[in-house]
């Protein structure tokens, strides 16, 4: 049920997203049609997936272990901060691996931030120095 | 097009040094993915396209088919002797394998998946080579009303074969179109869905959206439900060779399902699982000891095996010569082609011959680098299964955002990256297919530019749609699959109030 009204906003945010586009005149069809038949196409389905879920087919959802979610995503969150803040990828690449994995039922933080720390270093240099890729850089990346 | 000479060249291209690195490191990585469970080769490909952007295109395009074929061989691993398959196409190989494994006939099990693999793997290969010119003659004549229907078919049977409820495919499918959306629109130039934000103004990364749906969605469900199962490895005991008798009854199955899974594959339908069902539905019945069935026989496990590689390769030949993608793998591949700015189709046959048959005739390299690798040393493989899964996830959590964040250096992106997570995790949880997602992303922007570009053509013309006969028979086969789905219940329906 909810999740019908989740897709029925977004159906809504599709079409509402139509009026600010302008229409230019070109043969055949504008950039407005297909916002306009994807959007009425998922404002239907929406109704649809909301039949069902009141009819009752949707299938048993099996309990969910709440406050594993909550350490990966804790994890991604820190990650944000800390490449926001320029602490750089290594230390958040630490946080995000110790995060996961306590959201698997680790509980060593110490080792598994060592590992994660590890990890990001072979990693930021296979990136960054192999394959040439540009990854966010901190007080730890400049020393390599 | 000659097909043996191209084929010949191709031989030349796959077998450089470079090259064959390239397709071992793939079946290498393809094999380790096949074999943990959660992780497949369309995730591979994902978390491997913004590590392989600045790489030669035909060394990484060799390297995601050796990933894709590479899976298919790990899933079956641990469809035998764990009885869980390492990706959806195994399914069936768990029925018959793992209970050949308990039997303590988990040798001759691999051994028939493994070979039967290899000679469907090369049928099949061959398959692709002799098609794909054929189809690309026809591509030719497609003009864009044809492909835009093309199109509208794939993107039906892919909403309808991918998941078992036709709401919940086609709502995964345009959820993918709306996210195909997002950006400047190729025509008029003007921003759509980008609320002001200029990250967005490109439209979304595919990888961004497949690491997300795959790699953080798969974390999170499996992370979510990780006390409610565990698993047990069955040891292999016994011989790992194939004793005569082993070999006569698997032989046939080979053939049958590789005459299953190829033309499956090769269909806009596409799906490796129907094929493997049906491969094993005609083994059980023409066996000759319908007894064991359900107890191990191993013709249930020679038919499936086959057959799954022999759709992998058919899957190739839409992908080539149309670029429509099939499977969630073959998407990947083609944002693998995308990012190199190819276009699989039939002018890639004619303006890069060198990477589209050196790709096909690494196919065949591939699959003897696979029956080498799997066979004697499949007990190394199933050590793989010894790496605690916090650390294995965590791992590849940190690779998912590490890609992201490389291609696109921009935090953004990992906001995106972590919303996309969420998604994936609430459609596992409520039975959303994926790939269809994927799949609507890559593939709507290019029906909306066919279909836009056909209306330009016959000045907004509609009836330019229905006129190419392609074009009609196209349309009306898309009408029927979106229709047939809620005829076929509804009869159902009303045959169980007549009873």
């Amino acid at each position: 049920m909810a999740l019908a009204g989740i897709l029925l906003a977004l159906a809504g945010v599709v079409l509402w997203d139509l009026n600010r586009l302008e229409l230019t005149s070109v043969y055949g069809l504008g950039p407005k049609a297909m916002p306009l038949v994807t959007g009425g196409a998922l404002a239907l389905l929406a109704i649809a997936n909301g039949v069902n879920a009141w009819r009752g087919i949707t299938p048993v959802r099996e309990p969910v272990d709440t406050p594993a979610l909550l350490w990966i995503l804790g994890g991604l969150a820190a990650l944000i901060v800390l490449v926001a803040s320029g602490a750089g990828f290594i230390p958040a690449t630490a946080v995000l691996f110790a995060a996961t994995a306590a959201g698997f039922g680790r509980r060593a933080l110490a080792t598994d931030l060592a590992i994660g720390a590890v990890l990001g270093i072979v990693t930021y240099l296979v990136f960054a120095k192999l394959l040439a890729l540009t990854l966010p850089v901190g007080p730890i990346e400049r020393l390599f | 097009m000659d097909t043996l000479p191209a084929l010949a060249h191709g031989l030349a291209v796959a077998t450089q040094p470079m090259n064959l690195l390239f397709a071992f490191i793939g079946v290498l990585l393809g094999t380790a993915v096949g074999v943990l469970p959660g992780i497949g080769p369309a995730l591979t490909v994902a978390l491997l396209l913004p590590v392989t952007f600045k790489l030669d295109p035909a060394g990484s395009l060799i390297m995601f088919a050796g990933i894709y074929y590479g899976g298919m061989y790990g899933g079956s691993t641990t469809a035998i002797l764990i009885n869980t398959p390492g990706e959806s196409a195994s399914l069936v190989t768990a029925l018959e394998g793992n209970k050949m494994a308990k039997a303590g006939r988990g040798g001759p099990a691999l051994a028939t998946a493994a070979i039967g693999s290899f000679v469907a793997g090369s049928i099949a290969t061959l398959g692709i080579a002799f098609l794909a010119p054929w189809l690309v003659e026809l591509a030719i004549q497609f003009g864009p009303e044809d492909y835009f229907a093309l199109m509208c078919l794939a993107f039906v049977t892919v909403a309808a074969t991918f998941g078992d409820s036709p709401v919940r495919g086609l709502t995964s499918l345009f959820l993918g179109l709306v996210l195909g959306l997002v950006g400047i629109d190729r025509l008029t130039g003007q921003a759509r869905l980008t609320f002001g934000v200029p990250e967005l103004l490109d439209g979304i990364e595919v990888t961004t959206l497949a690491v997300g749906l795959f790699a953080i969605g798969e974390a999170l469900y499996v992370a979510g439900r990780r006390k409610h199962h565990r698993e047990e490895l069955v040891p292999v005991r016994g011989s790992l060779w194939m004793t005569k008798a082993d070999w006569a009854r698997s032989w046939k199955a080979w053939l049958r399902g590789t005459a299953f899974g190829f033309p499956i594959g090769a269909l806009p339908a596409g799906g490796a699982e129907v094929p493997t069902f049906l491969s094993y539905a005609t083994e059980r019945r023409l066996s000759r000891h319908p007894e064991e069935f359900g107890h191990g026989a191993i013709e249930g496990v020679a038919g499936p095996e086959a057959a799954n590689n022999a759709s992998a390769a058919g899957t190739m030949v839409p992908l080539l010569t149309l670029g429509l993608p099939t499977s969630a793998t073959a998407a990947m591949m083609l944002a693998g082609f995308q990012q190199y700015g190819l276009n699989p189709g039939p002018l890639l046959f004619a303006e890069r011959p060198d990477l589209v048959w050196g790709l096909i005739a690494s196919l065949f390299i591939a699959n003897a680098m696979l029956v080498v690798l799997n066979l004697p040393l499949v007990g190394l493989w199933v050590r793989l299964l010894r790496i605690p899964q916090p650390w294995l996830y965590a791992g590849i959590v940190v690779f998912a955002t590490m890609g992201t964040i490389a291609a696109r250096p921009s935090l953004v992106e990992i906001v995106v990256l972590s919303v996309f997570g969420v998604a994936g995790f609430l459609m596992r949880q409520f039975d959303y297919p994926i790939a269809p997602v994927v799949i609507g992303l890559i593939l709507g922007p290019v029906a909306e530019s066919q279909l836009r570009r056909a209306l330009s053509i016959s000045l907004g013309d509609p009836l330019v749609l229905v006129q190419s006969p392609i074009a009609a028979t196209l349309l009306g086969l898309t009408a029927l699959a979106l229709i047939a789905p809620f005829v076929l219940r509804g009869l159902q329906r009303f045959r169980m109030q007549e009873d």
